[in-house]
């Protein structure tokens, strides 16, 4: 069997995984990077609107980029973290350019900034509408500049522990369908989020929640998973993303009326207020029977055709192929959908987790900059900020430690796993049909508005698909790009994490952030402003823990926008 | 809506070298995509069908193969669009790369070409502390050529490739344009030198395909063209496709139609002993062509005539400064 060893491995090739891979090649460890897709088909492309940024530069001023962060927060982020990320920010987006990333200009020639949601000042950069595919290549440009081992199309089926730490993981070879063992210092998990735990999701196929599987798997807790984002401005129809940019350039929200019924909900940031408290307010709207066909309008057409041709060029073809709406023509019916996780695997500022040796970063992590509402383009800022900053921690971890030896027989388990799956072939269950299930459920019960016997119902469903999941078979025999066998480890990352969000949402018995339960509709800071801590520990379900809020300098404050 | 979806396969473990064709009779809804109708048959009726796939929204560049003969992203394309009078909807895989399995080909021929070009900025001197300063429109301009996803659409129909695997293709060439058009980029004349080279610019022979193909509309022949007049318009003329477009033109200024055999004469520097020393295979690859030309009665004259309002063209060339 082929020996694959390094310092840090780095698990998922999107904007964080990259970031990671090439921060800790810089900092002088031999680092690799394991993705089940071409780096470039990441779903960090699909992140169009920008980047957040106070650049001192412009006479912003990063602590109001950090209240508003805070705030969009509802004060469940960790001020420290935050403090961190928007401090970083503006060296972040400078090294991106620097990079190459074609940002977009003002007429002087210096970065031009827009405006985005829950934001006072425009402090947005950006590329058009496709500033994460134009990070995600520019970084992979570097990829290329630089050339770390690439372990392309390999699929990391499980961590590999001993003596309490993680050195190494398994994976599949998706062109040949052999298990290998990849044995690593450090592992930093970079695999993204929890889109396709439900249905429809702005989310791309991939989106399986790999990470999050994994780092449950082995004991490492998942933190604040009930904090789910429902992105106001998705697409009738496949619930493909309309950038929240959108709006940014001055788009409008119309009910059945034609009214912009943000002036009832947000009088002062309207069609900008937070995504959470838009998303609530569109639902609100079609709930109460001012929606048309179960959606609202987002209007363009006082924008003017040349910026739409510019600026939003791609929402516009996207818009004119899925749903045959000529932006600057028409208005187009849009609703909530689910879009990003706020929470994940608990980490620190340097991504450490839990777990010595384990590192998690991006989407898939929680540090917790985001608490109950991301704002609008400060993911993308996440990404590389904490992608970074994990690289270099991880680099500096493997340097002090000595590889942990590990038997080459441990793949015996995971090829225990592949074998039993074939042997099952005889159920006719498949992935995509627990998966729709999976993803109806949440869609319907860890939603915009949730209540107790909504939440349970979904839960009760989850707990049902998991134990269908038992039974799954595979029905692909073959070794060649299995992605049947594929498919049936990533749902069962899936249905685990489902669990822990379903889970997490029922132990959270207030309204906060993307968390609103009608039946408990008002924010409780003195018993909730705490993380949920949801673990396996080895049991049938999983365990409930909770850890304090960091507050530095901004105390709750009524949230308004 | 009922759909026949005619998919080309490839499974050298249970079908051996040989690539088959297998219908499935779908019901589909109104608006599903190709990739749609895909899905439904892999996720519920033959898991063994091989493809990538990955945002649905015509970003990720995973999903080209060609569709009814013809490259594109299966995700952005309408089943209605597409189908034909008997109800089929035909799908392979991508062109001019190898095939793994069924939808699925090797992508690294494609990479390994773009990296060829150096896909990354580079500049000479020290970074600024701030960001580089660029103007607003170079900015603006390179967003296109930056929304190339990588898909492969152009590779797969290029009709160079199709006959010569060493060319570097559009997708590498595109991707080398936006760095030469790129103001912060200092590499231009080395990059020159390596796109002027056999395999590089000369190698396209301006059919369109990746053009017509390209789901994102970077037009990759066209930028071609334009590396074409930097090459030229930097002084680099010593190559049979620069004397080829200014023997060209040159010779319609002077007579308004164009003459082939001075053409010839002039792409394969005939005139110039050590240029045509260099091509005299190429010269000697002529022959054939050129009497099977007599034997139809269509080579050139002799001595060209130039047409009656041959002062209207001068005029047009004047007006572009040419």
């Amino acid at each position: 069997m082929a020996v694959y060893q390094h310092d840090v491995l780095v698990v998922g090739a999107g904007l964080a995984g990259m970031r990671a891979t090439l921060a800790a090649q810089e900092a002088g460890a031999d680092v690799a990077m394991i993705t089940k897709v071409h780096p470039v088909r990441s779903h960090s492309n699909a992140a169009q609107g920008g980047i957040n940024a106070a650049l001192e530069s412009r006479g912003d001023n990063w602590d109001d980029h950090a209240y508003n962060t805070v705030k969009g927060s509802d004060y469940l982020g960790d001020q420290d973290a935050i403090e961190i990320m928007c401090q970083e920010a503006g060296p972040a987006v400078v090294e991106l350019e620097h990079m190459g990333v074609v940002f977009n200009r003002d007429e002087n020639g210096r970065l031009g900034t827009r405006h985005f949601g829950g934001q006072e000042v425009a402090r947005t950069f950006f590329v058009a509408d496709i500033t994460g595919q134009a990070l995600l290549h520019a970084l992979y440009e570097q990829i290329m500049k630089y050339n770390p081992r690439v372990y392309e199309e390999w699929f990391v089926t499980s961590l590999v522990i001993e003596d309490g730490k993680c050195c190494g993981v398994v994976a599949l070879e998706l062109m040949t369908g052999q298990i290998h063992l990849i044995k690593a210092k450090a592992v930093i998990l970079a695999t993204g989020g929890t889109g396709r735990c439900f249905e429809p999701s702005t989310n791309g196929l991939v989106v399986t929640a790999d990470g999050q599987g994994l780092a449950y798997q082995v004991g490492v807790p998942l933190m604040d998973m009930e904090m789910v984002q429902y992105h106001p401005t998705t697409l009738k129809g496949n619930g493909v993303l309309m950038t929240e940019g959108a709006r940014g350039e001055g788009g409008y929200l119309l009910n059945s009326e034609g009214e912009r019924f943000m002036k009832t909900y947000a009088p002062n940031m309207m069609e900008l207020a937070s995504r959470d408290v838009v998303s609530r307010s569109e639902q609100t709207e079609i709930n109460e029977g001012r929606g048309i066909d179960g959606c609202v309008l987002l209007d363009l057409r006082h924008l003017g055709r040349e910026l739409i041709e510019t600026k939003l060029a791609y929402i516009n073809e996207v818009a004119m192929d899925f749903a045959n709406v000529n932006l600057a023509e028409e208005p187009c019916p849009i609703r909530p959908g689910n879009h990003y996780e706020m929470g994940g695997i608990k980490t620190d500022v340097h991504g450490v987790t839990s777990m010595p040796g384990l590192y998690a970063a991006g989407e898939c992590a929680n540090v917790s900059v985001h608490g109950g509402n991301r704002l609008g383009a400060n993911s993308l800022l996440d990404t590389v900020v904490f992608g970074k900053r994990a690289g270099i921690h991880a680099a500096d971890y493997s340097r002090q430690i000595e590889q942990i030896n590990v038997p080459d027989s441990i793949v015996s388990l995971d090829e225990g796993r592949i074998k039993s799956f074939f042997d099952k072939k005889d159920n006719t269950d498949t992935p995509a049909t627990i998966r729709l299930a999976m993803g109806q459920a949440m869609n319907e019960g860890v939603a915009v508005f949730r209540d107790e016997a909504g939440m349970q119902a979904a839960y009760k469903t989850i707990l049902e698909l998991k134990d269908r999941y038992k039974r799954l078979g595979v029905h692909d025999s073959g070794k060649i790009f299995n992605t049947n066998l594929l498919f049936a480890f990533e749902l069962g990352f899936m249905l685990d994490t489902a669990e822990t969000i379903c889970v997490s949402a029922l132990a959270r018995k207030e309204s906060r952030g993307a968390h609103y339960r009608t039946d408990m509709p008002d924010r409780d800071d003195e018993n909730w402003m705490k993380h949920i801590l949801v673990q396996n520990t080895g049991e049938d379900l999983p365990t409930v823990d909770f850890s304090p809020v960091t507050v530095t300098r901004w105390e709750p404050q009524i949230r308004s926008y | 809506m009922k759909v026949k979806l005619d998919v080309g396969r490839f499974n050298p473990e249970s079908e051996g070298d040989k690539s088959f064709r297998q219908e499935f009779d779908l019901e589909v809804e109104e608006y599903y995509t190709v990739l749609d109708a895909l899905m439904q048959v892999r996720d519920y009726e033959d898991p063994s069908l091989a493809m990538r796939c990955s945002c649905r929204a015509s970003i990720c560049g995973s999903c080209a193969m060609k569709i009814n003969g013809t490259s594109g992203l299966g995700c952005n394309t309408k089943i209605v669009d597409v189908i034909k009078k008997d109800g089929t909807v035909k799908v392979d895989p991508a062109g001019n790369l190898p095939v793994v399995k069924d939808l699925v080909v090797d992508m690294e021929p494609f990479w390994s070409k773009v990296r060829e070009i150096k896909p990354f900025l580079q500049t000479k001197g020290p970074e600024p502390q701030d960001e580089y300063i660029a103007p607003q429109q170079a900015m603006l301009d390179l967003v296109k050529p930056v929304g190339c996803i990588m898909c492969g659409a152009c590779v797969s129909d290029c009709t160079v490739l199709e006959v010569d695997s060493n060319f570097i293709g559009p997708a590498a060439l595109a991707k080398a344009s936006r760095f030469i058009d790129d103001p912060r980029d200092e590499m231009n004349a080395e990059r020159f030198a390596q796109l002027n080279q056999y395999t590089g610019v000369w190698d396209c022979t301006r059919c369109m395909a990746c053009v017509e193909v390209c789901p994102k509309g970077v037009a990759p022949m066209d930028r071609i063209m334009t590396i074409r007049d930097q090459i030229i318009n930097a002084g680099i003329k010593n190559t049979n496709g620069a004397r080829h477009a200014e023997g060209f033109a040159s010779i319609v200024k002077r007579y308004g139609t164009l003459d082939e055999t001075q053409l010839v004469i002039k792409t394969f520097g005939v005139l110039n002993p050590i240029v045509a020393l260099k091509n005299i295979k190429a010269l000697f690859g002529l022959l054939p062509v050129a009497y099977r030309a007599l034997r139809k009665n269509k080579l050139p004259p002799v001595f060209h005539h130039k047409i009656a309002g041959v002062s209207y063209i001068k005029n047009i060339f004047k007006k572009l400064g040419a």
